[in-house]
Parts: structure tokens; sequence; C-alpha cells
């Protein structure tokens, strides 16, 4: 169908115990782009890319690799030896870290000297040259992470699938990894699959996402597309929680700058050159709500905005807004009925310019 | 009280002397229950990996045949083969009844479900996903095999240890095939019986102590291996 | 799910163990190399035990090629080893489970070797009193009516038949009763329990010469003709195993009535004990021993 993908999946069905555990009637990964397979716990993910992979044997359907067929042992261990897999735990063996990095590339007969060049290239690319003689357990879990990943590109795979590649990591470990890991697939130009559960990783690192639930897949399609149009209360439950909004640096001086948004200017905090393309992320709880007649704002933000749906959750509404463009905002019922908001009727919105997360997008 | 003191006062003249008669008996021990148990670390580490890594019908089933197997008593083992190998029996043509041969048949077949149950244990701790991972880099089955095998080698070397120290210090078996013939197949356990019997209890004290001494230094190894194994 | 399939990482495996087991056991091949050269010989415990045969092995071993493999058991179990054809040849004492043996075909060519003599051993103390008694058979009677402990060996060999003819003599039948115990054991083993026990036994005289330092038992009655221990050995009958080594059985039973080997076996122990273990009967009629 499109001989640009570099992967092809047709009707594949897997069953466990007589349980279908994936049942995927299309999927396709694109060749130097980035998917995210995202969705709940125990959606199918880690499954599908042990599938996609040639590690879990489909009880039905079929995979084709750069146009062909994966359907004997031969094809299987074939496309085995062109992808790389990074498990949601680093899975290193008992031994130096040199020698993990270098056991993909033993498993290929390559000489002593190619192995090395490989392998140092690899370590360097992931900023762990200074380990390579560490015995692996003895690595904290950010470190054996980067080793289990240098790893898998020291074989130089045409395609590369991670599980949950930032799970289990502390806040700054993981901001490391997540940059370093951009600058190398950017750099390197591998195609990748990520099964990820979290929005903001995916908006930093995939172009394209497939949801998937209860081993199907919900939606698939662009980054932007299924943040901004997702197609089911599903997706746009696990997606759109957040208002996310695309968006264009205008000015930027002394880490305040303005970002253009549908014709909207909005003030948030960060250092950016100018013209770079972002995504303003704003959390619904950093949204307050006043009636027409305060003026007496802190803010930087403030816009009117007509209230064009109100959805009821526990003690708080869930407000969606319009102020030109999307926001969504909570508030107590309390407060919802002592401000007289119904729907229709126009309120002012405010938030600081330090409650606008902004991140860079791709192009 | 003074037999013992003399005994072994005695004992540790004849072991310190390098006695001949007493070097050669446990430099034979060495090799029959070193031949076995090397031959129960490959029939037991590739069984106990087969039955590991694949999901069959009746695993179970194995599983506990293979456990019950690590306690297989040594004197039914001793009978089991003296019946196959003696003239008339079905093996019989090999003519290796009271030879080392069958001494190694024996204690192999002693050996090899212990080191088959702890080997199948040990590929089983390992991490679930760590073949997956193994054989996404590139391994052929081969390569996966030989990779989870020395992976697990802590452990297999305990299985090892415990194969040795079993057949070691094993007598049924041992005499009912090998029959105890000096200088062919006297080991320590069956030497120490029959010198017991003689009276001689300085030799019988002497190889009653090398046998200790084996037994510790496999114990002590052991130990260490573990106790390398476990803090992180 | 299917993801390894390795039956053939196993049957490579195997064949390398059973390559490596070759290969290492012809360590071993150097003695045991040609067929024929093995000769299974069932001998009593006694024979073993006293050294006697570490003397001669090695010369009949040298003299001829052959290499002998001594399985020492009771002579009642070297007996059911040659009616089912394991062993070659026999050297026992257990005179009338033999002639049966013989007559039932399992045997030919029964040469008498040589004798030593059982005798009665009990504690110093002596609570039966039989120290000095003549008759065998009287001494077990009184053994027997004092209720003292009488260690057997239970184990149906030459010492433990010959003990059961006694008790048959005396008219006592002790199976069963308080004071008659079984070992099961070798005769080396069953002295040991004797003198730790402190009970009576039968033994020959060379296992209890061999042992007598280890020992606190003392001979009590001895010298009475029908405790005499005596040795034949038996070749085991072809005809009715083929498989049987009968020209191995043939020379091991010739070299024991041999002329050389009737010397050592005269001198064999006189310097370690002070009197041989055993005396040299080649030739001669069971009838005339012990005058």
């Amino acid at each position: 169908m499109n001989p640009e993908a570099m992967m092809k999946i047709e009707n594949l069905i897997l069953r466990r115990g007589g349980v279908t555990v994936l049942d995927i009637p299309e999927l396709h990964v694109q060749r130097e782009r980035i998917l995210a397979i995202i969705g709940p716990n125990g959606a199918g993910k880690s499954t599908l890319l042990l599938t996609m992979a040639g590690l879990l044997k489909p009880d039905h359907g079929k995979i084709y690799y750069q146009g062909n067929p994966v359907d004997s042992r031969a094809s299987r261990s074939d496309m085995r030896r062109r992808i790389s897999v990074v498990f949601q735990e680093p899975l290193l063996l008992n031994t130096s870290v040199y020698k993990n990095v270098a056991l993909g590339l033993k498993f290929r007969h390559l000489t002593g000297s190619e192995i090395e060049k490989s392998v140092d290239e690899s370590l360097e690319y992931f900023g762990i040259t200074s380990l390579a003689k560490r015995s692996a357990k003895t690595l904290s879990g950010g470190e054996a992470k980067r080793v289990s990943l240098a790893r898998a590109f020291a074989l130089k795979p045409e395609l590369i699938m991670m599980d949950e590649a930032f799970s289990s990591l502390d806040p700054p470990t993981r901001e490391g990894l997540m940059e370093d890991l951009r600058h190398i697939l950017q750099e390197t130009k591998i195609t990748a699959v990520m099964a990820l559960h979290d929005r903001e990783e995916t908006l930093r690192l995939a172009q394209d996402v497939t949801v998937m639930a209860a081993g199907k897949i919900i939606q698939s399609g662009t980054t932007s597309q299924i943040f901004n149009q997702p197609d089911s209360e599903f997706v746009a439950n696990f997606v759109g929680t957040e208002t996310i909004l695309e968006g264009m640096v205008e000015s930027c001086t002394d880490g305040n700058m303005i970002v253009s948004v549908q014709g909207k200017e909005i003030e948030a905090i960060g250092d950016c050159s100018v013209g770079q393309k972002v995504y303003c992320c704003l959390r619904p709880e950093n949204v307050t709500l006043s009636s027409k007649a305060q003026e007496q704002i802190s803010a930087r933000n403030i816009f009117e905005a007509k209230v064009s749906k109100i959805i009821r959750q526990g003690f708080f509404n869930k407000l969606v807004l319009d102020c030109g463009f999307p926001l969504v905002a909570y508030i107590t019922i309390t407060s919802c009925e002592d401000l007289g908001i119904t729907q229709g009727v126009t309120v002012v919105a405010s938030f600081k310019a330090t409650s606008v997360h902004v991140i860079h997008r791709e192009k | 009280m003074d037999l013992i003191v003399q005994g072994i006062i005695k004992a540790f003249e004849l072991i310190i002397s390098f006695d001949p008669e007493v070097i050669g008996i446990t430099w034979l021990s060495l090799k029959i229950s070193g031949t076995a148990t090397f031959i129960s670390l490959f029939i037991g580490v590739s069984i106990g990996t087969a039955v590991a890594l694949n999901n069959f019908y009746g695993k179970r089933f194995v599983i506990s045949l293979i456990n019950t197997g690590m306690g297989l008593p040594p004197v039914v083992v001793g009978l089991f083969v003296t019946m196959m190998i003696w003239r008339s029996g079905p093996l019989g043509f090999l003519e290796i009844l009271y030879t080392p041969y069958a001494m190694i048949i024996a204690q192999a077949i002693i050996a090899t479900p212990i080191v088959m149950g702890i080997s199948l244990a040990a590929i089983q701790n390992l991490p679930p996903n760590l073949r997956l991972q193994i054989l996404s880099l590139g391994a052929s089955r081969l390569q996966m095999v030989w990779v989870l095998i020395k992976e697990a080698r802590l452990p297999l070397l305990a299985a090892v240890m415990a194969g040795f120290g079993g057949v070691i210090s094993e007598i049924g078996a041992s005499i009912m095939v090998g029959g105890n013939i000096k200088g062919y197949s006297r080991v320590l356990t069956t030497a120490t019986v029959m010198e017991t019997g003689k009276g001689n209890f300085d030799i019988a004290i002497a190889l009653g102590i090398i046998l200790l001494l084996v037994a510790f230094a496999i114990n002590a190894l052991l130990t260490q291996i573990q106790q390398r194994q476990h803090p992180r | 799910m299917k993801i390894f399939r390795n039956s053939k990482v196993i049957v490579t495996l195997m064949i390398a163990a059973l390559l490596f087991a070759f290969g290492t056991s012809n360590v071993f091949a150097a003695k045991a190399a040609p067929k024929q050269k093995n000769i299974i010989m069932a001998t009593t415990t006694s024979t073993q035990d006293s050294g006697l045969l570490d003397v001669l092995l090695p010369i009949f071993e040298k003299k001829t090629g052959y290499f002998v493999k001594t399985i020492s058991v009771g002579s009642g179990q070297a007996m059911k080893m040659g009616e089912r054809g394991e062993a070659d040849v026999l050297l026992v004492h257990s005179p009338d489970a033999e002639k049966k043996f013989i007559a039932d075909g399992y045997g030919v060519n029964r040469q008498l070797v040589m004798h030593n003599d059982f005798i009665i051993l009990g504690p110093a103390a002596d609570p039966a009193k039989i120290k000095g008694v003549k008759s065998s058979a009287e001494a077990m009677k009184m053994i027997a009516q004092a209720g003292s402990l009488f260690l057997s060996r239970g184990d149906n060999s030459g010492t433990n038949s010959q003990e059961k003819k006694l008790w048959k003599t005396a008219g006592i039948n002790p199976e069963g009763q308080k004071w008659y115990q079984q070992t099961g054991l070798g005769m080396g083993q069953t002295l040991n329990v004797t003198s730790e026990k402190q009970g009576y036994t039968l033994a020959d005289r060379g296992t209890y010469l061999a042992m007598k330092k280890t020992l606190s038992l003392n001979i009590l009655v001895e010298g009475d003709a029908a405790l005499l221990n005596i040795y034949h050995v038996i070749e085991v009958n072809v005809a009715k195993w083929p498989k049987v080594n009968v020209a191995g059985a043939k020379a091991f039973a010739d070299f024991m009535v041999s002329k050389e080997t009737q010397k050592i076996i005269k001198t064999f122990g006189v310097s370690k004990f002070g009197s041989p273990l055993f005396f040299p009967d080649a030739g001669k009629k069971v009838e005339d021993l012990g005058k």
C-alpha cells in the first residue's frame, strides 16, 4: 500500500490462553519517523512491540518488513537482526558494561576492531564512555538504562523499538535521557517505535501516535491530529485532559516569551528563539475563573472566554472554554454556582505565565 | 579413646607422607566422581535448560519428576545399573560390571537429576524477558541458550558442586557396581568401609579425613558462590 | 507461543557428553583393555580382610596377564553370583553349599586350597563359662543356656553356615531369641560389633589374628575338628553360562593350588602375627585335615 512504510501490519491477531490479546487490523511505521504507541496499562503496548520485533509469533495476520512478508523462521530471524529492542527493564548481563554493549555485535561474528569501534561510538552517544569497564550490576537505574540503549544503538539498527524507555527514572535523569535520545534519533535518522504512557514524552519525541486500549488500536495519526482532533472520548480523555496549544514564538526577552496561538498572545517563561514552533501546555487546575466584574487579576494571561461545555466530575466541574483557542479549566461546583456559570456564559479565564509549559515542536 | 587418638595420629602420618595407597584411592575417587559429574553437567544442564525454556504439555509433571530424581537413593540406582549391565542383563555384552565405567554411569545417574533440577531453577529464575532481549539483539537459538547458561553460571556452578559432593560421598551404588577392587575401583567411601571392617582404623580415619576435606572444600566453595551472589 | 525449539542443541550436547565420557575413560582402559583378560572372582570377606589376596593377586596378574576383579561378599552370595554366571571363579568356604552348587551343575573342578579354623570368641569375663570347653557344640549350648549375647553374621556366608551347623548339632534354634543378634555384616565388621557389645561370636582365625590389636575379645574355644574352615576354589560351569571366562578361571584355580602359591600361603602372616593365618592343603583330602 505504502511503499514508504518501514513496517506494515495487516489483520494481526495474537492469542494467549484462548484470549485475544492483540487485534490489529492495520498499522504502519513510517521511515525516519518516530511512532509512539500510547495507552493505559494493560493496553497491549509491550505485546505489540514484541510481536512487531518478531519475538512473539502472531496467531494470524501478516507483518511486512520493508515490503517483504515476515512469515518464516528465516525471515523472522533476518528481521530480528535489523531491529533493536530496548525493554522496560535494562536486562543487562552480569558482566562489564563494554561486554554488554558488545553483545549483539558478537552475535554477528564481527571482528574485534569492528566491535570496538561500534561500542565506543555508542557509549559516546549516550555519554557513558567512562562506565565501559564497570560491572553492569553496580550501575544506577539511569546508567543501566543508558547502557541498554547503547547496546541497542551499537547494532546500527534500521528500526528501534523501545518499551517505556523512561519509566522508573527520577525526573532529572529522565529529562537528560529524553533530551539525549531525541538528539540521537534526529541525528541517526533511525526509525523508532516507542511504547509510552506519558503525554509529555509523546509530544516531545513522536511525530506519529497510535492510541491503544485492550489490545486494539483506537486511533492512529500524527501527533497533532491525535492531540487536537481526538475522534473518540477515550482518546480525548487519555490525551486531552490538558490544554495543548500549537503556537509559534513571537518574541523572547530575558526569559519572558510571547507565543502566538491562533491569533492570541500567550505569555510564558523560558528561553527560545523567535519563530520556533512550540506546544503550550496548560493544566486545567492552573486556570482561574472569575466573573466579568472583577478586574484586579495579577496573572499575565487574561482572556475572555465563552463556556462551551460543562462536564460534571465529582465535586468539580470541568469546563471547556473558548477564548479563540480551546482551554480546559476545573472549578468546584460551589464556585460554579457562586459565579453563575452556565453554558454559553462569558467569563474571564486567567493563568500565570509560569503555568504555561512550553514544548518544542519539530518542523 | 586410645584407639581414636592413635588412629588420628597415624592417619595424619599417612596423609602427610603421601602414602601411595591413600593417594591412589583419593585420585581414583576424584577421577571417577569428576567424570561422572562432568557427564551429568552436560546432560543435566541441557535437559534442565530445555525444560526451563520450552512450554509443553506435562511440563509440571516433568519438573516434579526431576525434583524427585534429585533425591534418588544411590542403592536403588546401584541395583538398577547392576541389573542392566550384569552378564545376563540387557547391556551385559558391554562387560562393564565391576569397572570404573560402571561406577561413572551409576554416579552420573545419581548426579544428573541434581544438576538438572538446579539448572532448571537457575534458568527459570532469570528475568523472563531476558531471552527475548537476547534474541532481539540478533542471537541465534544456540547463542541465546549459551548466553543464558553463562548468565546463570553461578547457580550452575553450585549445581555442579552439589552433584559432585553427592557422588563422591556416595557408597551404595559404587560398591554394588564397582566391587571395591583394589587399585581399580576402590574409592574413598568403599575403602573406608572395608578398612573399618579389617580393623585398619588408621587408614579408615585417613580416608575419612580426606573425604571430609573434599566435602569441606566443596561446601566452602558453594558458600563463597552464594555469598557473592546475594549482596548487590 | 513457541519461542525456541532446541532439540538439536540437546542432541549436540549429549553427543559431546558421551564423546567426553569415552574419551576420559580411556584412562582406565589401559588396564582393562582385552575383554577376556578380566576374571571376576567372587570370594568371602575373610580372604579379602585377611590381606592374603593382596599378596597373591599381583603375582598371578603379573605372571598371566589376567586382571582379577575381586568381589568380596559372603560365601552364600558368592555362590549366587556363580549360579547366575556373574562370576568366573569362586574362592569359598561353605562345604555343604559348595557340594550342592557342584551337584546342581553350576560349578566344576572344585579343588581344596587351604584351611584355617574357626574359633569361638568372647569377652574376658566369659559369662557363659565356655573357656576351655572341647566340643564346640557343647560351648554353643552353654551360651544359649546362659542367655549370653551371641552375634551372628546372618549373611549366609561360610562362617554363618558353619555357625548354623553348630547350632544344629547342639540342638538349639537360636532364631528369634533375645540373646541372638544378627549383624548382616562381614567378618571384620561383626568382630568390631562383638567386641563393642562384649558378646560371643564365631570367627575365622585369620580375620581374628589380623584384627586382634583392635579387639577386646579372647579365644575361648578352639581346636575342635568341627571348627575347621576349609577353602575351595570352584570354576563356574561354562556349559551353563557361555560368557564365563573359562580359561581365566582355570588359570586362577591352577595358580591357587600351585606349589609356589601354596608356599606363600604357608608363610603368609607369620612375620606379622607370629603364626600363619592359613594352612595350604592342595592335593590333600578333606578328611585328613586337622590331624
